[in-house]
């Protein structure tokens, strides 16, 4: 039902869209070319997760582009979480303040998503769809451009990229990676503290404990709805005795755990641990170029599918560059962009455009891109599990540390 | 002094009013609020207890409260203990000397940058671990020990005191810095007693009250540790302060209101923990003071002495050790276990972070200049128009510029935040700015007025005897008398002001980013390049401020004996 | 060199202090038991240098050579605490946060463990300086003549074998240093200390009345007058 209604919404946004020569950047949608209008010699302070110097490079050549052919100044404000950018706006509204707000664009998808969405922090539903470049979006194949952790997007977010959750091993130190998760649960008891996961609430480490819930839940239906109380225990039962078997054979016993994706790889590297997450399939080939991880690091993923899901730009609702968030926001949907994204040596995040449906011209820029030894086909990689309802998150994470985070 | 008019409060007292107590009390209120249910943004306009019951709800809230008060108390008891075993048993001696000269730069180092490094030098995968691997020790890959974020929060106390031992030691040496004092060192030997009976005899119980403040300081900052506490703390779970600011920022917006409980419970647990000491400040002066007179001359002088040294040296030794660490990793490409020094380097991102950062360096040094210049000035201008009146009411005034240090940070930055917002005025440089001065001020005063009030007041009266107006004693007895200090205190007041991450964040909305705000964001992406890089610039400028403020003074008073007698 | 049998006293033996690389004074002399030395010379000649060196706190940037011996031992190789000198200074120093009493307390070696001993003698010593109702004072309402004589009495219970006087007299008025020094001079003739007197009071010198040793700028001189 959903699935149809987002590709209704698709095939609307294609619909205003009129058919144009894709290369160029003539306008003929007189409402765009008022964006555009408005939009020249505006700033735009963009919010975005700083931790990856490489994404910060992405960033600051996009930022240039736009410069360059837009005349608009954009600023990434490098955040820690972007939880504090929700508080920020939040803080905002708090004090009556309806313009001239600080975020202008926000990388942003998930619970942060559905809390703004919920307590009204984001601009009008509907710009997403307007962006011309909104058309390559493949809303067929990858539902989760508007479903974000099965909330609606209604547009009021524009994705950028996707992610899917892969395992990274050392090919030199593990020679067949586990298949299953009873594989690698007896993968860990083989190998006593060699295997962890981020603590919850990190978002990979809820995000292994999704992986297990998805796997293992009784009723898989319940989990694209709101948390029912009455029937969590039960639906958590086997992900929990999953666990209980899975802790005593924990990197540290599970006493303490690896703060972050970035924090297992660093782990990964000095032979700590044994498996490392990402949620970027070419995560371990772009580590690999950069001399983070060796050479002999690979990819692997369980039968059956991992977690995916799509990460996204949303513009506040006091965002004081509108315009011109919504005209970056475009760039970053532009074949030229999501193709140089896609490239492990720049960054290796997958698209969220239809490649196939590209004029040719644009399609031979992924076509022609190397995505490095340790990354996995799209074949390989497996089908998606869709994320559940935002509300399992803060869920499973007060039962988890109610369980393990309080000794 | 000199005249003496008695009209209301002096300009400087009211403005340093506004400025600190301002700031805070808004703050605090903004924070009591929500505290109890009111937070109008999220739809709760009524008063209610519903977050403190959240709150109470949270699973391990009671082990939270107990790993904050415990390991901030146990860290500053430990470094104040450390640092006075190790003033008692060398302070005169060569060694002191030497040592000393380590310990002050050791002050600019920001706490994160002294976590990270101390982290990766302590870790079963880190560089002690490596130095003898696997030749010695027979690992091939890093045993599996929990060293870093353990339960009991060792690994953060440790960290803790490896960072507040210069401090506490610097705000020692000054206090020690006095001639009169030396004076007593002779006399406790020559009635026969060792170096460390005399100190803890004679010495301490006269320089106690001057480092008394700094002490608190330390107690409250301790258990209230944010950076600190999520790189070498438990996680399992984590002290209160680290989870009160993940509630900050919880998606789930609703926990805001919980979280500001949890600030005032993080006041109650930093007043617990103050409380705590003072008592057991008492409770050690009355059980010495009956010990004072029994002529009891060596208190297990050797142990005593070199344990003190021991301690002290292998606190500096780490501490230099973790800053060497990261300037390798900020230079490396590949540096994976059991390898000592770095497999592969990569240069070219040092010479490109840096090019990056130039803007940000620019912000840096423009907020730590404006706010160490504007904090001194302010405390001098303070100072003076205190002399000049002979005000009673220094004690009080004494509590309101260390209030924003004896407060827990985050209990009052999200009112402060929101002080801002309604004033339309967060995110520019002068909201940053004005957000840094109430937590630099207090540091400025606090390094300034023993200087100041030491300073003989003959030189001031002599000077108006031969006709010097107000203003002429200042700007060309005092202050020139002053030079040191004053530099010392600008450099101080430098590197807090680079230290600022919270308010930096909240008050500049983004918009004002430095140094630190960088380093922290891509610390949290875990690339030990490049958090080492930043903390390297991030400890570069204060250091600079340090070096300064040590080579200056020399230059100056090259040719003035008297002027240099101080260390 | 002196002879071995003459090994009572207090014995500067070819004492040499440099500060910098030039000679700041040099001193050769002996001090028998019950004598005053006085050592006098203008300020900047390093007379306090030279207490220092005799009692053990010479500051590490001076280089000395020469020995201390008291009653034949040799001190220089000492740490203070160990040299048993008695030391008065230019300002009383009496312990501020210590009651009159306990200051004197302070001094009694432990080897008294009795409190009520401890008390009793600290007691006497006050009403040997004729300060019998002080014990319970602070030692900053007392006047600097008071103070002195406190802080007399506080090196006398500890037991010196010796005593260094860095001019602590100068601070009083002229009516009651001739007393006070009398009381110090008269304590230490009775108890055989060995003396050193630093002084640039050409009276105190008269009133110690044994040998004077001048250090003055037209270069040190090294023998005993």
């Amino acid at each position: 039902m959903k699935r149809k209604l987002a590709a209704a919404l698709g095939l609307l946004g294609a619909l205003m869209t009129p058919v144009a020569s894709p290369a160029q950047e003539t306008v003929n949608d007189p409402a765009w070319q008022a964006v555009l209008d408005d939009a020249k010699g505006e700033t735009v302070y963009f919010h975005a997760w700083g931790g990856e110097p490489r994404i910060n490079a992405y960033i600051s050549w996009a930022a240039r582009e736009v410069a360059k052919n837009f005349d608009i100044r954009v600023l990434q404000v490098k955040v820690s979480d972007t939880g504090s950018v929700v508080s920020q706006v939040l803080a905002e509204k708090s004090v009556g303040k309806n313009s001239g707000g600080a975020v202008d664009l926000v990388w942003i998808n998930g619970e942060n998503f559905a809390a703004m969405k919920e307590q009204g922090l984001l601009a009008a539903p509907g710009w997403a769809q307007s962006l011309p470049n909104w058309r390559y979006v493949d809303v067929e194949n990858k539902p989760t451009v508007v479903e974000d952790f099965t909330v609606p997007t209604d547009g009021q977010e524009s994705p950028w990229g996707m992610a899917k959750l892969v395992f990274i091993y050392d090919s030199a130190r593990l020679d067949t990676p586990p298949a299953t998760l009873d594989g690698l649960l007896s993968y860990a008891k083989a190998h006593p503290g060699r295997f962890a996961y981020p603590q919850p609430p990190n978002f990979f480490g809820t995000t292994f404990l999704k992986q297990v819930l998805v796997s293992t839940a009784p009723d898989k239906a319940a989990l694209t709805k709101p948390v029912d109380e009455a029937r969590f225990a039960e639906m958590t039962a086997p992900l929990f005795a999953y666990l209980d078997d899975l802790h005593g054979a924990l990197w540290r016993q599970g006493r303490a755990f690896p703060k972050d994706a970035a924090h297992m790889r660093q782990l990964l590297a000095d032979g700590e641990l044994d498996i490392a997450f990402s949620f970027n399939p070419s995560g371990a080939s772009s580590a690999i170029a950069n001399g983070e991880l060796p050479p002999s690091v690979r990819t692997f993923v369980l039968d059956g599918g991992t977690i995916g899901n799509t990460h996204f730009v949303a513009i506040p609702f006091n965002s004081s560059s509108q315009a011109g968030a919504k005209v970056f926001a475009n760039f970053l949907l532009s074949p030229t962009a999501q193709a140089r994204k896609q490239d492990p040596d720049i960054w290796g995040d997958p698209t969220v455009l239809n490649v196939a449906g590209l004029p040719e011209t644009e399609k031979v820029l992924f076509d022609t891109l190397d995505l490095g030894p340790a990354t996995l086909t799209s074949d390989q990689l497996g089908p998606v599990l869709p994320e559940p309802h935002p509300s399992w998150v803060s869920a499973l994470e007060e039962a988890w540390t109610a369980r393990y985070g309080a000794e | 002094m000199l005249t003496s008019p008695k009209a209301g409060p002096a300009i400087p007292v009211i403005l340093v009013s506004v400025l600190l107590a301002g700031p805070v009390l808004a703050g605090l209120l903004g924070t009591v609020l929500p505290a109890f249910g009111y937070l109008p943004a999220l739809g709760h306009s009524g008063l209610s207890l519903a977050p403190l019951q959240q709150l109470f709800q949270q699973p391990g809230l009671v082990t939270s409260l107990w790993l904050s008060f415990a390991t901030g108390l146990a860290a500053s008891v430990l470094s104040l203990m450390i640092v006075l075993l190790f003033v008692a048993g060398w302070s005169g001696t060569r060694t002191f000397r030497h040592l000393t000269r380590f310990l002050s730069p050791l002050l600019s180092v920001p706490h994160a940058a002294a976590a990270i490094g101390l982290a990766f030098l302590i870790a079963p995968s880190g560089f002690l671990v490596r130095l003898v691997s696997p030749w010695a020790s027979g690992w091939t890959r890093p045993p599996d020990v929990l060293i870093l974020n353990d339960p009991f929060g060792i690994a953060m106390t440790m960290g803790l005191v490896a960072k507040e031992v210069p401090f506490l030691f610097l705000m020692t040496l000054a206090a020690l810095n006095r001639p009169q004092i030396q004076e007593y060192f002779k006399a406790g030997a020559s009635l026969g007693y060792g170096r460390v009976a005399t100190f803890f005899t004679i010495v301490l119980p006269q320089i106690y009250p001057l480092i008394r403040l700094p002490v608190l300081a330390v107690v409250a900052y301790a258990t209230s540790v944010v950076d600190v506490a999520a790189i070498l703390g438990p996680t399992t779970p984590a002290p209160l302060a680290p989870r009160l600011v993940s509630w900050m920022n919880d998606p789930d917006l609703t926990y805001r209101l919980m979280a500001s409980a949890g600030a005032l419970l993080q006041l109650a647990v930093s007043a617990a923990a103050l409380g705590t000491y003072l008592a057991g400040e008492r409770l050690v002066a009355t059980v010495s003071k009956r010990r004072l007179v029994t002529g009891h001359r060596h208190l297990q002088e050797r142990t005593a002495r070199y344990g003190g040294l021991l301690v002290m040296v292998t606190i500096i030794a780490a501490m230099v050790l973790s800053l060497v660490l990261l300037g390798l990793w900020s230079a490396a490409r590949s540096w994976w276990f059991p390898a000592v020094l770095p497999q592969a380097w990569n240069v070219m991102r040092l010479a490109d972070t840096l090019g990056m950062s130039l803007g940000l360096l620019g912000t840096t040094v423009g907020l730590a200049c404006a706010s160490a210049f504007i904090a001194t000035a302010l405390t001098l201008w303070l100072l003076e128009a205190r002399d000049h009146r002979k005000s009673s009411s220094s004690r009080r005034l004494k509590t309101l510029v260390f209030l924003p240090l004896l407060l827990p940070q985050i209990s009052f930055l999200f009112g402060l935040q929101l002080l801002f917002l309604s004033a339309d005025f967060s995110g520019t440089f002068v909201a940053v700015l004005l957000a840094h001065l109430v937590f630099v001020l207090p540091y400025a005063f606090l390094a300034l007025s023993d200087p100041w009030d030491r300073l003989d007041p003959r030189y001031a009266k002599a000077a108006a005897a031969i006709g010097a107006s107000r203003a002429r004693i200042f700007w060309q007895i005092r202050l020139p008398l002053l030079l040191r200090p004053v530099l010392v205190v600008l450099a101080v007041s430098a590197a807090v002001s680079v230290g600022q991450y919270l308010p930096t964040l909240m008050i500049g909305a983004g918009r004002i980013a430095t140094v630190t705000t960088e380093s922290v964001a891509l610390a949290s992406g875990g690339s030990r390049q490049a958090a080492a890089l930043l903390a390297l610039l991030q400890l570069g400028i204060p250091l600079v401020g340090f070096v300064l403020a040590a080579l200056l003074p020399a230059l100056l008073h090259r040719n003035r004996a008297a002027m240099r007698l101080e260390r | 060199m002196h002879s071995n049998t003459e090994t009572t006293g207090l014995i500067l033996q070819t004492v040499a202090l440099h500060l910098g690389g030039t000679l700041l004074l040099e001193i050769d002399c002996r001090i028998d038991p019950g004598t005053v030395l006085t050592v006098m010379g203008e300020s900047g000649s390093g007379k306090s240098s030279l207490l220092d060196f005799i009692a053990g706190f010479l500051r590490p940037d001076f280089k000395a050579s020469g020995k201390v011996l008291l009653d034949g031992r040799d001190l220089t190789p000492l740490p203070a605490q160990e040299r048993h000198i008695g030391l008065m200074f230019q300002s009383p120093l009496l312990f501020p946060h210590m009651s009159v009493l306990q200051n004197l307390m302070f001094a009694i070696p432990a080897t008294v463990r009795k409190k009520s001993l401890r008390q009793d003698m600290a007691q006497q010593a006050l009403d040997d300086a004729g300060l019998s109702g002080f014990g319970s004072r602070d030692p900053a309402t007392l006047s600097g003549g008071q103070q002195t004589r406190v802080a007399l009495m506080r090196t006398l219970l500890a037991e010196p074998h010796a005593l260094l006087l860095d001019e602590p007299f100068s601070s009083l008025d002229k009516a009651r240093r001739a007393d006070i020094r009398t009381q110090v001079f008269d304590a230490a003739r009775e108890k055989r200390l060995p003396v050193l007197l630093v002084t640039h009071d050409e009276e105190d010198a008269v009133a110690a009345g044994g040998k004077v040793h001048v250090l003055d700028e037209s270069g040190p001189g090294k023998g005993c007058a």
